[in-house]
C-alpha cells in the first residue's frame, strides 16, 4: 500500500458462506467481493452508482454495491449472481435459478456485463410479487442500464419465468409471429404456488 | 474465397434446417447468466500492478516539459512513462497515423493523454498521477468546426504521414455521378434544407480495460476489450517495435462495443510498455468519465441537403453538403467522409448524385465508428427531406418510398453492386403492423406516425490495410469424443458471433449444438479474422465457418463410404449421428463417423475462408461502401408530443429488417430491438458535447442519459428474409442497419403529430415549443389530406 491506508476486519455473510477478510476502510462491497472474494461476477460499469451494474441483494433487497462501503453489509446477508443458482439447487432445483435460464433462453444476454445486476434486480421482483405487470417488471429494472437489448428481450424473460413458474404460456414476440418458441420448454420444478400461480394465469389469459 | 465460388450461383440454399433459423440458445448465454463469464477486469494475475493515465486539462497545448520525480518518490510506484517512451504514432487507418499512446509535444483535447503511471493498486497510481508536473503553454483551440475549416493556423496536425496537412483539414471527398445539374432541371418541386445532428457516444455498459503480461523470453500476452484483435496486434507490434509473432492478444469476454472498442486505444500500448519496463502484469482500467473522454463515437454533421422529385414522386438528383467535426485524430475518419455520402445510394434509385463531405479536425474529443457508421446523419437529413416531398406532392410518405425503390440485383448510382433487396416487404410489414392505412394522418393532434428506411452494408470490400489475403479465416479441429471445436479470429462483443458458428457446424455436420465450442480472438490460437466492425463478423466468419465444414464433411463423409460400401449420396448427417438415407435404421453415432475417417485419412482437420469479391466504383474510394451485400430497413414510429412541455414520447416502434435470412430469429430480434433502442435514444435523450473551455458537458451515466427500461418503448422487431446469394446461408447483417431509420421516423412522426419539422437533433422540449410557436405565427403550409385536429387532450 503506497499511501498506508487504515485497514478493517470485514464479517461478511455472502451466498451463504461467512467470510472473514481484511481491506482499506475506504472499500466498497463491490471491491471487496471482486478483489478479496473473486466473486468476479458483480461488475463496475461506472464506480458512481449510476448504471446498476454492481446490484447485489442484501436481504433480498437491491442494493448498489459500488457505493456501499463494505463495513456496512456486515450483519446482513449478501447474494451476488454466484449465489442464485446454489440457491437454486439447495431448494431442490436443477441448474441455474428460474430468472437467469429465462434470460439465456429469450437471448437477453447479450454481451452480458449489465446482466448479473438486472437477473438479482429481477429475482428480488419476483419474491416479492411472482405476478407483476410488465410495467411493474419495467419499473423494478430501471436502476439497471442495459446498452444493448433495448430491454424488449429483457422484459420477455422475465414474463418467461413467471409464465412458467404459473404454468401458463408465455407471451409471444414480435418476431416470431407463427409459433412461441418459448412453449415447448421442459417444466421445472417448482414449489407450488396457488394463488401467485391463479393470478399469473389470470393475467395472461385476461 | 469468393462467395460465388463458394455457394455457386443463385441460392443454392436446402430447407428443413435443423439449426439454422431457429431460437436456439447463445453458446455463452448460460456462463454469462451465471456470472462466470470473464471479463478484462476480472484478470488478475499474481503480481499485477495497476496503471493510471494522467489526462491533459486543456484543450490545445504544447507541452514544454514533465517532471515525473515526485511521482517515481512515492512508495508504491513502479514506474512512470510519458510521450518519449512511446513516440511511434499510430492510428486504426494506415494511412493516416496521428497517434500516440501518450502526448508527444503537443495534448490537442482535454483527456488527451498524457504520462502514465504503474503502482502497487490503483489508489498509489492515482496518488502518484498529483505528484506529476506538466508545464504547458496554452494554444488557441477549436471547439467549433465551422471555425476550425475557416482558420489555418494554429493547425491541430501539422503533418500526419510525413505529409502536410491542409489547415485543420481532416478529409475531403467531392465525388459527382450522373447529371445532378439536369436533375434538378426535370423536378417539379425541389426541396433544399439546412439540417444538424449533434454527437454521440456507444457508452458501453464495460469500461475499456487491459491487462499485460511479457513472458521471460520476451513474449507479450495482452489480454484487452477490444473488438479489433488483429489490428491491435499489428499496432502493438509497430509501437513497441517487436515482431508480431511475438505478441498474443485476447479479447475476453467484452461487456459491449457498438463500435467503441475498434481502435487501438493508449491504454492497450501503456500496459504493455509497463509490464516490459517493470516485469510484472500490468492492468489498466478506465473510469467511467475517461470512457467518455476516449470517445470516437458519432460525429456531429451539419449537412445541407437539396432533392428534386417529379410530380410522380420520383428522385431526379440529391445533391449534400456535409461539414464534419471530427474531434482532435483521424480515426477512421477517412472512411466516415466517405460513408457520409457513399451509403445514401439505396434502397432508392435516383440518377444523379453529388455530395461534399468535408472532415475538420477540433480540439474535443476525437469521434470514429459508432453503430451505423457515417451513413446514420445523412439518413436521418434525406429521410425527412424524402418525407417533406412527399407532403409537397400530397403523397403518401410510404408509397413515395416504394416508387423510389432500386430493386434488386441491380446497381447505385454510385456503382454499387445490389444483390438481394427486401426493402419493398419491410416497408409493407410496418405498414400493416402499425395500422398506417387507418391510423396516419388521422390520430388526435399530439399523436402521429413517421416512416423511414435506409440501408447498410454487411462487411467491406475495403480490409482497413490492403492485401488480397482472406478477410476471415476459420480452422476446425474434431475430438475422438464426438467434439468440434471451431477457432476463428472474430471478435464476439455480444452479437453473437461465436454462437453463429456454434450454429452452422452443428447444421452442417448435424452434431447437438452443445457438441460444438467456439475459440475465438486470440491470436495464436485463431486464423485471422479482421475484427467486429462494418457489420461484417457473422457473414465473412460464417461463410468461412460453412467452407470448412463443407471440407471436414466431404472427408467424413468419404470414409463412411468406404466402410458402408453405399455411394456418398446415401450418406447423412443429423441428430448426432451419421445415416443412411435410404435405410435410416442404419446409423452410427457422429464420434464413430469421425474414427472412420481419422483412420482413414489423418489428424481431422479443417480451414476455410472468405474473402469478398471485387467490388465497388471505378473511382477513388469507390470501394469504400462497397459491401457484398446490402441490408435493409423500415420503421414505423408512433409519438406523442406534449405541447405544453414540448415532450416527445415514443410509444412504439415497428421496426422491419431485411437480414437475408435469420440465422437465430431470436438474436437477430435482439439485435434490431438493440439498434431501435439506441437510435431513438440518439434523437431524443443523449448528447455527447464539450463545453467552451473543451470539458465534456456530463461525463457519467446519470448526466449522459442513456434510456432506462421505462424509458424504451415498445419495440416490434419484424424479420424480412430476402436470402442473400453471397450471405452465409443467405444471410446479412442485422447489428446497426435498423438503427439508421428511428431518428428520422421520429422527427416525420412529430410532423404528423403536430405538424412541425425537426431538423436539428436533439429533438429537446425547448426546441419542439420554439417550432410549435413558429409555426403557429404562420400560415400552414399544404400538406396531405389530414382529419380534422382535435382539440388537446
Amino acid at each position: 500500500m503506497g499511501e498506508n491506508p487504515r485497514m478493517r476486519l470485514l464479517r461478511l455473510r455472502v451466498n451463504g458462506d461467512l467470510h472473514e477478510v481484511g481491506a482499506p476502510d475506504h472499500w466498497t462491497l463491490l471491491e471487496v467481493l471482486r478483489y478479496r472474494l473473486g466473486l468476479i461476477g458483480s461488475k463496475q460499469g461506472c464506480d458512481k452508482g449510476d448504471c446498476g451494474a454492481c446490484t447485489v441483494l442484501q436481504d433480498g433487497k437491491p442494493l448498489l454495491s459500488c457505493i456501499t462501503l463494505a463495513a456496512l453489509a456486515e450483519g446482513h446477508e449478501v447474494t451476488t449472481i454466484e449465489g442464485l443458482m446454489p440457491a437454486h439447487v439447495a431448494r431442490g432445483g436443477a441448474g441455474a435459478d428460474p430468472v437467469q435460464e429465462a434470460f439465456d433462453r429469450c437471448g437477453a444476454l447479450q454481451c452480458g456485463f449489465c446482466q448479473p445486476g438486472m437477473m438479482l434486480s429481477a429475482r428480488a421482483l419476483l419474491n416479492e410479487n411472482p405476478a407483476p405487470s410488465r410495467t411493474e417488471i419495467r419499473a423494478a429494472l430501471a436502476g439497471n442500464l442495459c446498452r444493448c437489448t433495448g430491454y424488449t428481450q429483457i422484459v420477455q424473460a422475465v414474463e418467461l419465468a413467471i409464465a412458467e413458474a404459473a404454468g401458463v404460456e408465455p407471451p409471444r414476440p414480435a418476431w416470431s409471429p407463427d409459433a412461441n418458441p418459448w412453449k415447448a420448454a421442459p417444466p421445472k420444478t417448482r414449489p407450488a404456488r396457488t394463488r401467485s400461480t391463479r393470478r399469473a394465469a389470470e393475467r395472461e389469459e385476461g | 474465397m469468393a462467395a460465388r465460388d463458394l455457394h455457386g450461383k443463385g441460392p443454392p440454399w436446402k430447407e428443413g434446417f435443423r439449426i439454422i433459423g431457429k431460437a436456439h440458445p447463445k453458446s455463452d448465454g448460460i456462463e454469462k447468466a451465471t456470472g462466470q463469464a470473464i471479463y478484462a477486469d476480472d484478470i488478475a494475475l499474481p503480481g499485477m500492478l495497476h496503471a493510471k493515465i494522467l489526462r491533459s486539462p486543456h484543450a490545445h497545448a504544447r507541452i514544454r516539459s514533465i517532471d515525473a520525480t515526485r511521482a517515481l518518490s512515492l512508495e508504491g510506484v513502479q514506474a512512470v512513462i510519458t510521450g518519449k517512451d512511446l513516440p511511434i504514432p499510430y492510428g486504426v487507418i494506415p494511412w493516416t497515423p496521428d497517434e500516440h499512446a501518450l502526448a508527444l509535444e503537443k495534448v490537442r483535447f482535454v483527456g488527451d493523454e498524457v504520462a502514465a503511471v504503474a503502482a502497487v493498486d490503483e489508489d498509489t497510481a492515482n496518488a502518484a498521477l498529483k505528484r506529476i508536473q506538466v508545464d504547458y503553454e496554452p494554444l488557441e483551440a477549436f471547439l467549433d468546426p465551422w471555425e476550425a475549416l475557416r482558420t489555418p493556423a494554429p493547425q491541430i496536425h501539422a503533418e500526419i504521414r510525413g505529409k502536410p496537412v491542409e489547415g485543420n483539414i481532416s478529409k475531403h471527398v467531392d465525388l459527382s455521378f450522373g447529371d445532378v445539374e439536369r436533375g434538378f432541371a426535370e423536378a417539379d418541386v425541389v426541396l433544399e434544407d439546412d439540417y444538424f445532428f449533434h454527437g454521440t457516444t456507444h457508452t458501453p455498459i464495460e469500461p475499456h480495460c487491459a491487462v499485460a503480461q511479457v513472458s521471460a523470453d520476451g513474449v507479450l500476452t495482452l489480454w484487452s476489450s477490444t473488438q479489433i484483435t488483429h489490428y491491435v496486434q499489428r499496432a502493438l507490434a509497430r509501437v513497441l517495435e517487436l515482431p508480431e509473432s511475438r505478441i498474443r492478444v485476447i479479447q475476453p469476454c467484452l461487456g459491449g462495443a457498438f463500435g467503441g472498442k475498434s481502435d487501438p486505444f493508449a491504454l492497450e500500448f501503456v500496459v504493455s510498455k509497463l509490464a516490459f519496463l517493470t516485469g510484472r502484469p500490468v492492468k489498466c482500467l478506465w473510469t467511467r468519465e475517461e470512457v467518455f473522454y476516449a470517445h470516437r463515437g458519432r460525429h456531429p454533421m451539419h449537412m445541407h441537403y437539396k432533392t428534386g422529385a417529379r410530380k410522380d414522386g420520383r428522385i431526379t438528383a440529391v445533391d449534400a453538403r456535409i461539414l464534419i467535426d471530427g474531434g482532435a485524430y483521424s480515426s477512421f475518419g477517412l472512411v466516415t467522409a466517405y460513408y457520409a455520402g457513399q451509403l445514401l445510394t439505396g434502397p432508392y434509385d435516383f440518377p444523379a448524385y453529388r455530395f461534399d463531405s468535408t472532415r475538420v479536425f477540433t480540439n474535443k474529443p476525437p469521434c470514429g465508428p459508432k453503430r451505423g457508421h457515417g451513413s446514420v446523419q445523412p439518413r436521418f437529413a434525406f429521410e425527412v427531406q424524402l418525407d417533406e416531398i412527399a407532403e409537397r406532392l400530397g403523397l403518401d410518405p410510404i408509397e413515395l418510398r416504394r416508387r423510389n425503390f432500386q430493386g434488386q440485383d441491380t446497381s447505385t448510382v454510385n456503382g454499387q453492386r445490389i444483390t438481394s433487396n427486401g426493402f419493398l416487404a419491410c416497408l409493407a410489414e410496418v405498414e400493416r403492423a402499425s395500422r398506417w392505412k387507418e391510423r396516419r394522418g388521422k390520430l388526435p393532434h399530439g399523436r402521429g406516425l413517421g416512416v423511414a428506411g435506409s440501408m447498410y452494408i454487411s462487411g467491406t470490400n475495403y480490409p482497413v490495410y490492403p492485401n488480397d489475403m482472406p478477410q476471415a479465416g476459420v480452422q476446425l479441429k474434431v475430438d475422438r469424443s464426438g467434439l468440434v471445436t471451431v477457432f476463428t479470429g472474430g471478435n464476439d462483443i455480444g452479437q453473437g458471433s461465436n454462437s453463429v458458428c456454434r450454429y452452422i457446424v452443428a447444421e452442417e455436420l448435424g452434431l447437438d449444438p452443445l457438441d460444438v465450442r467456439v475459440v475465438a480472438a486470440d491470436t495464436d490460437l485463431c486464423p485471422v479474422d479482421l475484427g467486429a466492425y462494418s457489420s461484417r463478423v457473422t457473414f465473412m466468419v460464417g461463410n468461412a465457418t460453412i467452407d470448412a465444414c463443407r471440407k471436414l464433411r466431404r472427408q467424413i463423409v468419404a470414409a463412411v463410404v468406404e466402410a458402408w460400401g453405399v455411394v456418398p449420396e446415401r450418406v447423412a448427417m443429423g441428430h448426432g449421428e451419421v445415416y443412411d438415407r435410404e435405410d435410416p435404421s442404419h446409423r452410427i453415432p457422429s464420434r464413430e463417423a469421425f474414427h472412420l475417417a481419422e483412420t482413414r485419412f489423418d489428424t481431422l482437420g479443417a480451414t476455410g475462408s472468405y474473402n469478398t469479391p471485387k467490388l465497388g466504383g471505378d473511382y477513388r474510394g469507390g470501394t469504400i461502401g462497397a459491401s457484398p451485400a446490402y441490408s435493409f430497413t423500415a420503421h414505423v414510429v408512433e409519438a406523442t408530443v406534449d405541447v405544453e412541455t414540448g415532450r416527445i414520447t415514443v410509444a412504439n416502434c415497428w421496426i422491419a429488417h431485411d437480414c437475408g435470412r435469420a440465422l437465430n430469429p431470436m438474436l437477430v430480434a435482439g439485435q434490431i430491438e438493440g439498434s431501435a433502442y439506441m437510435g431513438i435514444a440518439e434523437a431524443l435523450l443523449e448528447v455527447h458535447d464539450v463545453n467552451r473551455f473543451g470539458l465534456h458537458a456530463g461525463p457519467s451515466l446519470l448526466d449522459y442519459r442513456i434510456p432506462t427500461s421505462v424509458d424504451t418503448p415498445e419495440l416490434h422487431a419484424l424479420i424480412v428474409e430476402s436470402l442473400d446469394p453471397e450471405g452465409p446461408y443467405g444471410a446479412k447483417e442485422a447489428g446497426e442497419g435498423p438503427l439508421h431509420p428511428s431518428i428520422p421516423a421520429i422527427s416525420n412522426a412529430v410532423f404528423d403529430a403536430v405538424g412541425i419539422r425537426l431538423r436539428h437533433l436533439p429533438f429537446t422540449p425547448a426546441k419542439v415549443l420554439a417550432a410549435l410557436r413558429e409555426a403557429s405565427a404562420r400560415p400552414p403550409a399544404p400538406k396531405v389530406a389530414r382529419a380534422p385536429a382535435k382539440e388537446r387532450r
